[in-house]
């Protein structure tokens, strides 16, 4: 990968979206050693609205620190998606809450789709670990950090605590996106 | 040993700067979006004896900054456009009375309540005449995590080193986005300290130019003591209606940052050796000029960028000069001409300047200024 | 032997700017007198005030002084004893500065318990603008912008510190003048935010709108409408319409906010190890 690459994750506020892309961001600046900018946009609600976090990838130090033309979109919400999927590239990846999202955007897109947030609700057993699970999923679809960069960098984050939980949920999420997409 | 390396946000990495600077007070209240410098410093300066405070107001907070400057602090606040309103008279009171201090104003749509989470560049003239009167004018707009990190060490050098307040206005890209930092070890970034005096307390006066412009100055509570007004004043502090002194006086305030210009500015050159369309950018927007510039380069426009990182002393002579050798400027940034009107100042007539605005919240991006080069090369 | 006032006064600053009959003279020097009462420092005495008449205090004194901008001195003085909890921090200034455009730094300074004592000279009036109506003005005086007669109530400005959480709140004349050192000396003794509110007189812009025929006729009121808190306890309401309650008007002990401040930093290096 010498290019750029773009990442969005989206959905609602209180979703976690932003710590998903910081922590995707973090996997490839710190553990791949490559560069990486995360920003995000957001509404004034905390809880709600739609949200969105974006991470670019490269090889070579990053100008512009906002997508251009999306590689790689998440979304959580039919909101964020609808909003947010109109520069998705040709041929980009697209990852969808099967259970939430019923009117996808027409395109050439690779789409992959799981019921996102309910495998952290009713798998994992806490609905705060979409994010994770959500993150998971998006290393196995993008490639562009390894998965275990990526979970070094989750563990990285999360309180010791929830250590288990959280491994648990970006493992599973890793899982069940690399089922979907075949 | 490893440097320390941390994956950080820019308001962050502005309390972080703040702190290798040596600063050890901060008040401040709660504004989107630069209330993360307050959250670090309340959390990292007690754990260096520093003093943390979350004011009533925007104007307390930059009053007690004030006060505790007085007693030797380095000291720090963080605001954003309505805020900055609200501070000005106080940053006057900080000109004229030539204190050293730092204000972090993380710029976001304005004016008024604007867009209190979307980023803008629209609060660069308040940095220079946002406070009534003539007085000097400090500012500085990185563009990077790292570079806002080391410029905020930078500001209070510059704070320490001419007796004023300094402004650092990041945009909000710049102060919520993250990347990787490099901590420098301490020590390998200069940190100046303010020249205190060297005459016994009997002759210290505080604005005694027998030693120039940048009189040194003394701590509330030291040996030393002395009134300090925002009244017009003498060289002993006290205060004046004498036309000579107060002529004297303001054109000396102004005159040690204006005389210091050279020492102030900091710009970076991007391919500007054979540039015939020059771009003038700064914060976030001089990241899409340069993405630009290359993406122009390859389709054969001889683009080039000046970025500025200090925005106050504004870089005359270097525009001026440029001016002469290049087909056109353009000025990108997000406020509706902000720069573009003192970039054609500088010009004077030399070379068209074409600005490319925006205050809708969303960045300039790169298509719009390789667009603009199609149209003026 | 007399009270050696110039020990505290600034060589070549006198005469002050202060009309004659003005009280605010009168203040000063029982604040001289209670800084020689303390014992305390010079170089480690900061007066800061805001602006205005009684504003013009500090200039005249031999301490640290900061002279700031309108309304905002207790939120100066919150910096300087943040930032050097060791020096003796004083608030001066009037009614207009202190519980006007200064009311949200002075009930906020109130409120964190800051050791800091703030005189407010309240002469219900702003002077130095020549004379428009003040939070302290009462309700039908004449000022130059109340020409029909003022349709504002005004603050009790004793109350308004005690509703803010000042732990300690004390009230004099400028006629009772003995009494004003012994109440900024008991004021600053304690620990915490103290208010020593001191009515005084303007008899330029007051006086002279509002049918005063002399200065003594307003150092008279004030004499007259004064009642010291404990005659007060023996009086009926009847007997108390129309007065105002001197002393010590509350006293409380609570945690400071600089010593708090001063755990924060403890909790912190501790959580940092």
């Amino acid at each position: 990968m010498a290019g750029r690459y773009e990442i969005r994750f989206s959905g609602a506020g209180g979703q976690g979206l932003i710590l998903a892309g910081v922590i995707m961001a973090e996997a490839a600046s710190i553990y791949e050693g490559i560069q990486a900018v995360q920003s995000q946009s957001y509404g004034p609600e905390a809880r709600g609205g739609a949200s969105k976090s974006e991470v670019i990838i490269s090889e070579n130090p990053i100008d512009y620190p906002k997508v251009t033309k999306c590689d790689a979109l998440l979304a959580l919400t039919q909101e964020a998606c609808d909003k947010y999927s109109h520069d998705l590239k040709e041929g980009g990846v697209l990852l969808i809450d099967s259970d939430l999202i019923h009117r996808e955007p027409q395109g050439n897109f690779k789409v992959t789709k799981f019921n996102i947030t309910n495998t952290a609700k009713n798998e994992i057993g806490r609905e705060i670990v979409t994010n994770i699970v959500a993150l998971g999923a998006m290393v196995a679809l993008t490639g562009v950090v390894s998965k275990e960069n990526a979970e070094k960098a989750v563990l990285a984050r999360v309180p010791e605590a929830f250590l288990e939980l959280n491994k648990k949920a970006f493992n599973l999420g890793y899982e069940k996106a690399m089922a979907a997409k075949k | 040993m490893a440097k320390k390396v941390a994956f950080m946000q820019g308001n962050e990495a502005a309390a972080h700067g703040a702190l290798y600077a040596g600063c050890k007070f901060f008040a401040g209240y709660p504004i989107t979006p630069s209330t993360e410098v307050a959250e670090v410093m309340s959390a990292e300066l007690p754990k260096v004896g520093g003093k943390f405070i979350q004011m009533e107001d925007e104007i307390g907070a930059m009053s007690a900054v004030i006060g505790a400057a007085l007693t030797g602090a380095k000291a720090l606040t963080s605001t954003s456009g309505p805020g900055l309103s609200l501070k000005q008279e106080i940053i006057g009171y900080g000109c004229i009375t030539e204190v050293p201090c730092v204000i972090v104003n993380v710029m976001r749509g304005g004016p008024s309540t604007g867009m209190p989470t979307g980023p803008s560049q629209s609060d660069v003239m308040c940095a220079k005449w946002g406070t009534h009167g003539d007085h000097p004018a400090i500012c500085l707009v990185p563009a990077s995590v790292q570079e806002l990190f080391e410029e905020t060490i930078r500001a209070f050098n510059l704070a320490e080193k001419y007796r004023t307040p300094v402004m650092i206005m990041p945009d909000e890209i710049v102060g919520h986005m993250r990347e990787r930092i490099v901590f420098p070890e301490p020590g390998e970034i200069e940190v100046i300290n303010r020249t205190t005096p060297s005459v016994s307390p009997e002759q210290y006066k505080p604005y005694d130019t027998k030693f120039g412009d940048v009189p040194p100055l003394a701590a509330f509570g030291s040996d030393y003591r002395f009134h300090v007004t925002g009244l017009n004043k003498m060289e002993d502090g006290f205060p004046t209606t004498k036309a000579s002194i107060v002529q004297a006086e303001e054109e000396r305030q102004v005159r040690k940052v204006e005389a210091n210009a050279d020492d102030i500015i900091k710009y970076e050159e991007y391919m500007l050796d054979d540039a015939e369309v020059v771009v003038v950018a700064f914060g976030s927007t001089s990241r899409s000029a340069r993405f630009a510039v290359n993406e122009a380069r390859k389709q054969g426009i001889k683009a080039g960028l000046f970025r500025l990182i200090t925005f106050w002393p504004f870089p005359e002579k270097q525009i001026l000069a440029l001016s002469k050798k290049v087909k056109a400027f353009i000025t990108p940034e997000m406020n509706l001409g902000m720069c573009t009107e003192v970039v054609k100042g500088c010009v004077a007539g030399n070379a068209p300047v074409h600005g490319i605005f925006r205050v809708d919240g969303e960045p300039i991006n790169p298509d719009q200024i390789v667009d603009k080069m199609k149209e003026v090369k | 032997m007399a009270f050696d006032y110039d020990k505290y006064i600034r060589p070549g600053k006198l005469p002050h700017i202060w009309c004659p009959g003005c009280g605010h003279g009168i203040v000063m020097k029982g604040l001289i007198r209670a800084i020689d009462a303390l014992g305390f420092e010079k170089n480690n005495t900061a007066i800061v005030s805001g602006i205005g008449c009684a504003s013009r205090l500090p200039g005249y004194m031999d301490c640290c002084t900061l002279h700031t901008a309108h309304g905002r001195a207790a939120a100066f003085a919150t910096g300087v004893k943040m930032a050097k909890p060791e020096m003796n921090v004083i608030c001066v200034g009037g009614d207009g500065d202190g519980t006007a455009i200064g009311g949200n730094h002075f009930i906020h300074a109130c409120r964190r318990n800051i050791n800091i004592t703030y005189i407010i000279m309240n002469n219900k009036i702003y002077g130095m603008t020549g004379g428009q109506f003040s939070p302290a003005t009462p309700t039908g005086a004449k000022a130059s912008t109340t020409p029909y007669g003022n349709p504002d109530p005004p603050f009790d400005i004793a109350k308004l510190a005690i509703g803010a959480g000042a732990t300690f709140v004390a009230r004099g004349t400028a006629y009772h003048a003995t009494q004003i050192d012994k109440l900024i000396v008991e004021a600053i003794q304690h620990k915490g935010f103290s208010v020593v509110e001191i009515l005084d007189d303007c008899p330029t812009t007051y006086g002279r709108r509002n049918k005063y025929k002399s200065v003594i006729e307003m150092m008279n009121e004030l004499k007259d409408i004064a009642v010291p808190v404990k005659a007060a306890e023996k009086m009926t309401p009847e007997q108390l319409k129309g007065k105002v309650l001197t002393g010590v008007l509350y006293k409380e002990e609570k945690p400071e906010y600089t010593a708090e401040y001063a755990k924060v930093i403890e909790r912190a290096k501790g959580a940092a190890k």
